[in-house]
């Protein structure tokens, strides 16, 4: 997010009015083991559960003895592997920023009447389990999906003229389908706090619209552009399941290969060693990224910019040509999760003419019904409840560890600036690895007494906390960054307590990130990001597990059932985005 | 709802922290695909007078490799879900503790593997190509009936097959033509299958209901490397009633490869009786009738008696391969590896 980062390492004295020698003296008082106050908590957590585990698990398979059995091949493949992830990652993320600056764009300064709608479509796709993700788009680009149907009808060919899944375009769509919202929410979030002045400034000495937008708007949208442009690239860098499932065997990204030399040849040194490649290239793309944000300035402007609505012709056209364009990007692929949930399709196989083809209600009702009495049967509704249970202790636990660690950083000091990098690191391991990381460190009771971490529900919103934490704490640093100090001190000197200043001064500005940090946790968690999908599952089964359940036998009822779940979880997940948007904490609207 | 439905989780989280009360947990690894009744388990637990409970770990290599690592405390008394092609790395790692349970007795002889009794069988599965039926008979077109047929101008882009190094069908498929056409000329023949138009995914997901079109979702590839069970579940979960399976499976010799799945007491079990009791329940009667239509595999017990729909709609192949385990170990990384390098690369 970073939309106002290190304001105090500007040469300048910031608008806020604090100057540079105010600040030095500040970060300077004696006894400065306190500074390590505020990441008492986060980084307790983060070495506890991510970096110890990690570590385990590296030494195990990189340790000097079995460092010895890796041989040159291993070497060579390590590398050809590392070139393609980084040039799919590179392309992806272009492709990325491409669609979403100007969205963000769009939120940011208009009002029209699909905005609230459209919003929640973009974000939608980031939790969805790209099983489900695959599923939609075959319906719509596969050998037998809608598109090619209606170009062969259309042309009379007799093959299908789009040839999708195992493509890299593939691949390159669905980066693009996942990540944009990331685009979207910290550009956007940065457009609408950008101070106007500024332009109007610019416009009032004689720079013309696109002047302005080249060397004010964009300037100061570095920071949050080049923030969103590494988290994007650091996703498309660790993916996954978009490379299994639609990319097919033909390609294979560190992640990927770490989990076949894991799981499959049970190579645990090659596993190790390429988890440490994309370790420490993650380390690498934070500290560029924080050496470059450093050297630009941002103006602090609590208040937000009301967006307006389009009057302009060019206004028009550049509004609906990207809800149009949003709409057929991100509906059409969703709507043919819903659609399939309530059509009979079943056959055009061995029995036509019984069977009738049409809408049904079947799949959720059957949803509801333990026909084969399994003892894993889950209602969707506990599914449901499962999984916004996990979600709602993510949410609470990486805003309780985010926020110590955001008020920090935005006052960075020495320490800040080298804990800054590593803050992202959780992003960019590997799951695979993490998860089996997690598996040998917990394995046994916590501190001699019974309580079994691995085999209680805890790790798993730990696990979801650990990747939700550095968004969380990107989200909230600006916001805090950017509250000038002298409104404190005005605070302090008409006789406010501290807890009066920090309601009055510090929540309103603050609240907005909380939501936005509050949604990307939840959001985070929903989906199963990560190494939680890799630890051991006792009970209480979510809703991706649910779907992945169905998917897993054949049976026209068990995808019936399965688009039907993945249908639910996107209600679910549209419907708590909405929620959390919609929440007026008390102070919001005060501005 | 939502305060409703958020409740009783976070209840039981804090309950949790408190530590396990009450009769004994046994613990059960699994891969994420076993199933069981709710009543069958339950009938279990009252009889011993515990609870069990299950720990679902992945697909079968993860679950594997998750007790493998985790040796020196396991995480479970029973580990269920290792098959004949990972028994070998289950042994080697020296994970199980053996028992000789009386009902070995009720099983045939060419399911025990381990003559230690380390791993004990529990059921079987016979990894086949099924085909849309529809489509061979609208297009006239004989189903095939050797490997051989398979690489024939005929069936041109009609198969599609799981990559060996992401999943167990397809690596299960892989070893039965190692077996039909030994380790040498294995691989002519999955070059023959390339230039055949051979269509690979990566996991049975994507093979069945994205590529598969006898599936729900109607894809391009007629055949499908699933298994010889898959067209008794496409009638049990079929949307409307059906009478007939709408997929069949090529059950031709040496086309399919037997996958045998073993249960396991983990080495330092803290219940060893009970372990012993849950190992024998699942090659009882009463559990073996009850896995077909929840698991989609076959009873090793031969008291067994297989559910209607098994009877009607799905066979085993007369002739599967089989390879031995040791065997497998030892050259399943290259075998892959090669195949990797001939089938997907260098195009």
């Amino acid at each position: 997010m970073l939309t106002h980062p290190k304001d105090s390492q500007s040469p300048n004295p910031d608008p806020a009015g604090v100057s540079k020698p105010e600040r030095q003296a500040r970060r300077s008082k004696p006894g400065s083991w306190l500074v390590l106050l505020p990441w008492l908590a986060p980084l307790l957590f983060l070495a506890i559960f991510f970096l110890y585990p990690l570590a385990r698990i590296l030494w195990l398979g990189l340790n000097p003895v079995s460092f010895q059995s890796l041989t040159a091949a291993n070497y060579g493949q390590a590398g050809y592997v590392l070139l393609f992830t980084f040039y799919q990652a590179l392309l992806s993320t272009l492709l990325t920023l491409a669609l979403g600056l100007p969205v963000a764009f769009l939120f940011a300064r208009y009002n029209f009447r699909l905005k609230s709608f459209l919003r929640t479509l973009t974000a939608i796709p980031f939790m969805l389990p790209t099983v489900v993700v695959a599923a939609g788009f075959t319906a719509l680009l596969g050998p037998r999906g809608w598109l090619n149907i209606a170009l062969m009808h259309l042309f009379g060919l007799v093959n299908p003229p789009i040839i999708f899944a195992g493509t890299l375009g593939a691949i390159l769509l669905a980066h693009v389908f996942y990540n944009t919202t990331i685009v979207v929410r910290l550009v956007g979030n940065a457009l609408s706090r950008l101070d106007p002045r500024l332009a109007q400034a610019a416009r009032s000495l004689g720079a013309n619209p696109l002047q302005v937008f080249w060397r004010i708007t964009l300037a100061l949208l570095r920071p949050p552009i080049l923030a969103a442009a590494l988290l994007v690239f650091i996703f498309d860098f660790t993916s996954f399941g978009v490379i299994l499932l639609l990319g097919g065997p033909l390609f294979s990204t560190l992640e990927v290969e770490i989990y076949k030399q894991a799981i499959s040849f049970y190579n645990l040194p090659l596993a190790a060693l390429l988890s440490l490649i994309q370790l420490l290239c993650t380390l690498a793309f934070s500290i560029v990224y924080s050496r470059l944000i450093t050297r630009t300035n941002v103006s602090v402007n609590p208040r937000v910019n009301v967006p307006i609505r389009p009057y302009t012709f060019f206004q028009r056209s550049f509004v609906a040509f990207f809800c149009f364009l949003l709409l057929v990007f991100y509906l059409l692929p969703l709507s043919s999760l819903p659609i399939r949930s309530v059509t009979r399709l079943e056959a055009d196989q061995g029995q036509r003419g019984q069977v009738h083809y049409g809408l049904t209600g079947d799949y959720y009702t059957e949803l509801f019904i333990n026909r084969r009495d399994s003892i894993f049967y889950v209602p969707p509704f506990d599914a449901i409840g499962n999984s916004l249970g996990y979600a709602a202790l993510t949410v609470i636990l990486s805003l309780l560890l985010g926020f110590p660690a955001a008020s920090a950083l935005a006052r960075p000091g020495r320490l800040e600036r080298i804990l800054d990098p590593l803050l992202i690191l959780p992003l960019g391991a590997s799951s695979v690895t993490l998860g089996l990381g997690l598996i040998i460190t917990f394995n046994k009771p916590l501190f001699g007494s019974q309580f079994m971490l691995l085999s209680s529900p805890w790790l798993v919103p730990i696990a979801h906390t650990i990747i939700a934490l550095p968004f969380v704490i990107r989200t909230l640093q600006p916001a805090l960054a950017s509250i000038p100090d002298r409104l404190r001190q005005a605070a302090v000197v008409l006789g406010a307590p501290p807890p009066r200043v920090w309601y009055t001064v510090d929540w309103p500005i603050v609240s907005r990130a909380t939501l936005s940090a509050a949604v990307f946790a939840f959001t985070v968690s929903l989906g199963e990001f990560g190494a939680s999908s890799l630890v051991v599952r006792p009970e209480y089964p979510t809703l991706p597990i649910a779907i992945a359940r169905f998917l897993s036998q054949p049976g026209g009822l068990n995808y019936g059932q399965a688009m039907a779940m993945a249908t639910i979880l996107m209600l679910v997940c549209g419907i708590a985005i909405l929620f959390i948007e919609r929440l007026r904490l008390p102070g919001t609207g005060e501005f | 709802m939502k305060r409703f439905s958020i409740l009783p989780i976070l209840v039981v989280l804090l309950l949790s922290a408190c530590g396990p009360k009450g009769p004994v947990t046994l613990t059960v690894m699994t891969h994420d695909s076993f199933a069981a009744s709710e009543g069958v388990i339950a009938a279990f637990e009252k009889a011993n007078n515990i609870k069990v409970a299950f720990l679902k770990s992945g697909d079968a290599g993860a679950a594997l490799n998750k007790a493998i690592l985790t040796a020196d405390a396991p995480l479970a008394d029973v580990f269920y879900g290792v098959d004949n092609t990972f028994l070998s790395r289950a042994l080697i790692a020296g994970i199980y503790t053996p028992y000789a349970s009386p009902l070995l007795a009720k099983i045939p002889d060419e399911f025990k593997l381990d003559p230690q009794s380390r791993a004990l069988p529990v059921d079987y599965g016979d990894v086949c190509i099924n085909f849309d039926k529809a489509y061979f008979s609208s297009k006239s077109l004989p189903v095939p009936v050797t490997l051989e047929d398979l690489a024939k101008p005929a069936y041109k882009g009609l198969l599609v097959v799981e990559n060996p190094a992401t999943s167990s069908p397809g690596l299960a498929f892989l070893l039965a033509t190692i077996k039909h056409f030994g380790p040498d000329a294995y691989l002519d023949y999955w070059k023959s299958l390339r230039s055949n138009g051979l269509v690979v995914v990566d996991s049975w997901e994507t093979a069945y209901y994205t590529n598969f079109s006898g599936s729900s979702g109607h894809g391009a590839q007629p055949m499908v490397v699933s298994y010889a069970s898959s067209p008794a579940a496409e009638v049990v979960f079929a949307t409307t009633k059906l009478t007939d399976s709408p997929i069949g499976s090529i059950l031709g010799p040496g086309t399919c490869f037997r996958q045998i799945e073993f249960v396991g007491i983990l080495k330092g079990t803290r219940h060893l009786a009970l372990a012993q009791k849950f190992v024998d329940f699942m090659l009882s009667q009463q559990f073996q009738q009850d896995m077909p239509l929840q698991m989609y595999v076959y009873p090793v017990n031969s008291q067994a008696s297989l559910p209607q729909e098994f009877i009607r709609y799905a066979q085993t192949a007369s002739q599967p391969a089989t390879l031995d385990p040791a065997l497998i170990a030892a050259n399943r990384d290259k075998w892959i590896t090669d195949w990797t390098a001939a089938v997907l690369q260098n195009h």
